[in-house]
């Protein structure tokens, strides 16, 4: 957590949350696809600069497709190892975002514009607070 | 239960929510209280009427029982034990007075009242809206919540702060005194404008589309109007809403492809609303108070006379630009302008223009990317334009505007 002060001069305690960008398949194949890979990536690009440029942007990250995935499970004495994510779902994390912001409504407002919202599903989440020292 | 009941209950809800809570609360000063025991009513309506039939005056029938929960509630606290007796009796007495003289729907409306409270300067302007739409119109917090994109848990705990608060610091709810009116009003229009415009990039400039709580926020002011049709700032607002309305079928191609103002088809611009709109704005006008919203309405009326004309006069909606920027200088009102000037003044007026707006007030404001991505293609800056528009795509919550900025500019996508 970090502490602003704001134009009157009131302290605003900041919150980081994670903007979680969950694609559908047809998402993930329009980064390869011809057609539709300029608006695609055109949409994420603009999204990550109007992130970064505002300031409220602490890190974030991108993931290569989910049949790029490996998991693995301990059962016992059992490890096992797949082929693919956690669980088998239509819909399957692509990337993240960290912003830090002074409320829940504002970290809403970012994850609106995140262009997955408008084919699958954006979940904001915050984070844990550091240990206290 | 029979259905004749629930009909009759429905028929009240529909007919006098609003109506039958702001009595109740101007009686009680205490809003939850009033919403709280008119539910109360509404149920207890539903078992006797089943039984006993639907009395002759339903509304009056409502508002009897919820007045005695509302003293019932009373009498519980300790501050009030001792005048229990006389209070019950006096409930009756007043209300039946009062049923008495006022024929018309039988109920005092005190629905203004109402609103000038929920708007009261002690109030947070965030929730002035929402509390509008749940006393005033009825509207549950789960959908308040999603038309503001907050969370209904969230929406409801704001909802109660603000009625607690009504209650603790003995908001009256009375009529604004001459002096502070002005003010008082203007709270009052701008919460139903920003219902009106909840949900999305900008309600203030360019062209918002009907969603959400559009047409609550319309009957909101259509209400402020009946009750004080002197009221020209309140005219105005409805005359913006219509024109903007208006044009709500030529946002989007029918495969949903999103339209910008000036390559919009006229013919789908909806004559009826833009015929009250003038209507309005002539009265509000005759009634010499100009005002922002009264300015706001008559750009979109010059911007919608191209339906007559087959062009935009973009001088004059320079010059009423300038006129709105004087008396409020909002940011929506300030970007607009200078979008308006990249037409009546060319780009370079138009990019001085946005330059002066402090730059931590636009940095996530999406018309203001949209509107110097515009003027910097126009003054021949292709790539600055195209970095300006990528801010803008990243701003935009619409997929449709999305689109249509990346096939505008042809953003480079690394």
């Amino acid at each position: 957590m970090t502490t602003t002060t704001s134009q009157q001069g009131r302290e605003t305690q900041h919150v980081q949350y994670m903007i979680l960008a969950v694609e559908t398949e047809e998402d993930f194949a329009k980064r390869d696809d011809p057609d539709a890979s300029g608006e695609y990536w055109a949409a994420w690009s603009g999204y990550l600069a109007a992130l970064a440029e505002s300031g409220v942007m602490t890190s974030a990250g991108g993931l290569m497709p989910p049949s790029t995935s490996t998991t693995l499970r301990r059962r016992g004495d059992e490890l096992v190892v797949e082929d693919g994510p956690y669980a088998d779902s239509k819909e399957q994390l692509g990337g993240y975002f960290v912003i830090d912001v002074p409320d829940l409504d504002t970290a809403l407002m970012w994850a609106r514009r995140c262009p997955s919202a408008d084919s699958a599903s954006v979940e904001v989440r915050p984070l844990l607070p550091p240990p206290s020292a | 239960m029979t259905a004749e009941a629930r009909q009759a209950v429905a028929d009240v809800v529909e007919t006098s929510y609003g109506r039958l809570v702001a009595y109740l609360a101007q009686d009680a000063g205490d809003l939850a209280a009033a919403e709280d025991a008119l539910s109360d009513a509404l149920v207890a309506a539903l078992e006797s009427w089943s039984t006993s039939g639907v009395p002759e005056r339903p509304d009056s029938w409502v508002v009897t029982v919820a007045r005695r929960n509302l003293v019932g509630s009373y009498r519980k606290s300790e501050t009030a034990r001792r005048a229990q007796p006389s209070l019950l009796v006096l409930a009756d007495e007043r209300v039946e007075q009062e049923m008495n003289s006022s024929p018309a729907s039988g109920i005092p409306d005190r629905r203004l009242e109402l609103l000038y409270v929920c708007a009261h300067p002690a109030i947070d302007a965030g929730i002035r809206a929402p509390l509008m739409l749940q006393a005033v119109l009825g509207l549950d917090a789960a959908r308040i919540a999603s038309a503001y994109v907050t969370s209904p848990t969230t929406m409801g705990q704001r909802l109660s702060r603000a009625k607690s608060k009504i209650r603790d610091a003995r908001i009256p709810f009375e009529f604004p005194l001459a002096e502070e009116l002005p003010r008082r009003t203007r709270n009052v229009l701008d919460a139903i404008y920003a219902a009106y415009g909840a949900g999305w990039d900008d309600p203030n400039g360019s062209d918002p589309k009907r969603s959400g709580l559009t047409g609550e926020a319309q009957r909101l002011v259509r209400l402020v109007i009946e009750l004080e049709p002197r009221n020209a700032e309140a005219r105005g607002l409805l005359a913006l809403m219509l024109h903007l309305d208006a044009r709500s079928q030529a946002r989007r191609t029918a495969d949903g492809r999103f339209v910008p103002l000036d390559e919009q088809d006229v013919d789908l611009w909806l004559r009826a609303p833009m015929i009250e709109a003038e209507h309005q704005l002539g009265r509000a006008q005759a009634l010499g108070d100009i005002g922002p919203y009264q300015l706001q309405a008559a750009i979109q009326s010059v911007h919608n006379r191209r339906a007559l004309t087959g062009s935009t006069d973009w001088a004059s909606i320079a010059a009423l630009y300038d006129g709105l920027v004087d008396l409020s200088p909002t940011v929506g009102a300030l970007v607009a302008r200078a979008a308006a000037n990249v037409e009546s003044a060319g780009a370079t007026r138009a990019l001085d223009l946005l330059d002066e707006i402090p730059e931590r007030a636009v940095s996530a404001y999406q018309p203001y990317w949209v509107t110097r991505a515009h003027a910097l293609k126009r003054a021949g800056r292709q790539t600055d334009a195209k970095a300006a528009a990528a801010r803008a795509i990243g701003l935009t919550t619409d997929p449709a505007v999305r689109a249509h900025l990346v096939a505008t500019y042809d953003v480079p996508s690394g």
